[in-house]
């Protein structure tokens, strides 16, 4: 089984972690930049993490034969603090680099002017840089929040077939699935989704453009969740196919909408081994 | 290790061995981007180019992405502060691309906050590009020396480590920073790196008889 976390924060994971994702047949990740529980008060505090997103985690990564890419933003809920939102300048010349699969998280948290602000440049950005986007949509208010997002995609240079709207739930599939943005569902614990009521939305919806993710981080959350989805969705009947869709084909037909999708893992040692340019010639 | 211009490792490669071995193994629509990367790198008007040094990776493939930047960067002979810059501004493969380039590019010591900033890092692939023959001809004796143990520490192959017997020859205090090392090692009932060993033999020749208070440069 070939396994794809479209979404998750392995910042604030351990090697544990790791090893036990590769155990489970996770071969590649997708992390989004997002805020780190403590808010961050400048922008540069946004630019080291980036270039931790660009450089150490995916050497951790490797270490353990896993493929990693980021979607580089200023988050919704930050982008509510003035001192944080010149990041923005400085997203261009990140947006550029070959590890950054789409622009996100971005999207709503409290629904504020600034919220809007910030997301329309991004949806632009992200136009501008022929990256497809991972759009939030918020805990509180969510179908409200669900279709404010939608009409600022719709209001975007950014074709909504480039979107993927994460977060969603029973309540907000339904709307999403309309729009023909691809459907993003974080499988949680205790809060978001479940595994079971996953399935039920499998069964309901297809598997037509669904993603579905751990968003494990910090908080209470479960690197394997990808794993336990594609094992109940067997023992209720979909087949090795279907698995395959939803937890690789998709998030690789999404993501390489970036043209920039690279699943081919250099493991470190490798790199001793003639392979690359390392060592610094003259 | 093997230093072959075919891969684009070893001291030995040059502009023109990498361009070849590109030319040879890029496929067609990666060669005709590389090509216009590199006229507009030697044109080297507005900074551009230093686009194409970012995006070499999907361009090229990961495999031929090292090659690529570097190749970029010499072609526009890329000032120390240009490659500070591109250093600072990169990914960790575009760092690595940076560092790789240095012995080619910049005569003189002002490029090793580059290869301290390096050094400082975990990642071994920033380490063993760090360790080029640049910082051969011009890192200081006691960084050079930590970050010959910081190899070991990490498990970075000492063949990374270019001009490694012409530095570490007769080096007293790098020998004596190995003894310590293998003696904490052996403490803890832990293995010596079979490299440690290699390393220590050349820095324990003859540094009794001639060089009592160990070589500082």
């Amino acid at each position: 089984m070939r396994l794809f976390d479209p979404h998750i924060h392995m910042t604030s994971r351990t090697t544990d972690d790791y090893e036990a994702m590769r155990a489970a047949g996770i071969r590649a990740v997708v992390e989004p930049s997002f805020w780190l529980g403590q808010p961050r008060t400048s922008p540069a505090s946004f630019l080291d993490y980036f270039d931790s997103l660009l450089g150490w985690e995916p050497f951790r990564a490797a270490q353990h034969d896993i493929a990693h890419h980021c979607t580089l933003a200023l988050n919704p809920k930050e982008a509510n603090d003035p001192r944080c939102v010149p990041v923005l300048d400085e997203l261009p010349r990140y947006l550029v680099k070959d590890q950054v699969v789409a622009v996100g998280e971005i999207g709503y948290d409290s629904m504020t002017s600034a919220e809007d602000t910030a997301l329309a440049a991004q949806l632009q950005l992200a136009a501008d840089h022929g990256l497809p986007a991972l759009v939030h949509t918020p805990h509180r208010d969510k179908l409200a929040g669900l279709r404010r997002t939608l009409d600022a995609v719709r209001e975007s240079a950014l074709p909504m077939d480039r979107v993927l709207v994460d977060h969603l739930n029973e309540t907000t599939v339904k709307e999403a699935k309309d729009s023909g943005c691809w459907l993003g569902f974080s499988v949680y614990p205790v809060t978001k989704m479940d595994e079971r009521r996953m399935v039920a939305i499998l069964r309901a919806y297809g598997p037509e453009k669904v993603l579905v993710n751990s968003a494990a981080d910090w908080g209470r959350s479960d690197p394997l969740k990808t794993r336990r989805v594609a094992d109940l969705m067997l023992a209720e009947g979909f087949t090795e196919d279907d698995v395959d869709r939803v937890l690789w084909r998709n998030p690789v037909a999404f993501y390489g909408l970036s043209g920039r999708l690279d699943l081919e893992v250099t493991p470190p040692e490798a790199t001793h081994e003639g392979n690359s340019l390392l060592r610094g010639g003259e | 290790m093997t230093h072959s211009p075919a891969t684009g490792t070893g001291p030995e490669f040059t502009p023109d061995v990498l361009r070849d071995h590109l030319d040879s193994h890029l496929h067609p629509a990666a060669r005709a981007w590389l090509r216009q990367a590199l006229d507009e790198a030697t044109a080297n008007s507005g900074s551009g180019w230093e686009l194409r040094v970012a995006e070499a990776g999907r361009r090229c493939g990961s495999r031929h992405a090292d090659a690529a930047r570097v190749l970029i960067l010499y072609a526009a002979h890329a000032d120390p502060a240009t490659l500070a810059r591109l250093y600072h501004q990169g990914s960790a493969a575009e760092r690595r691309a940076v560092l790789c380039a240095l012995p080619h590019l910049v005569p003189g010591p002002d490029a090793i906050p580059l290869v301290e900033d390096a050094l400082r890092t975990n990642d071994t692939r920033l380490l063993a590009a760090a360790l080029g023959p640049y910082a051969a001809r011009h890192l200081d004796a006691h960084s050079w020396r930590h970050a010959v143990l910081k190899c070991l520490f990490t498990g970075v192959p000492v063949d990374a480590v270019a001009g490694l017997a012409a530095r570490g020859r007769g080096d007293a205090e790098l020998a004596r920073m190995l003894a310590d090392y293998a003696a904490e090692r052996t403490a803890a009932d832990r293995p010596v790196p079979a490299d440690l060993y290699r390393v220590l033999d050349l820095a324990a020749e003859d540094f009794e008889a001639d060089h009592p208070h160990g070589k500082e440069s």
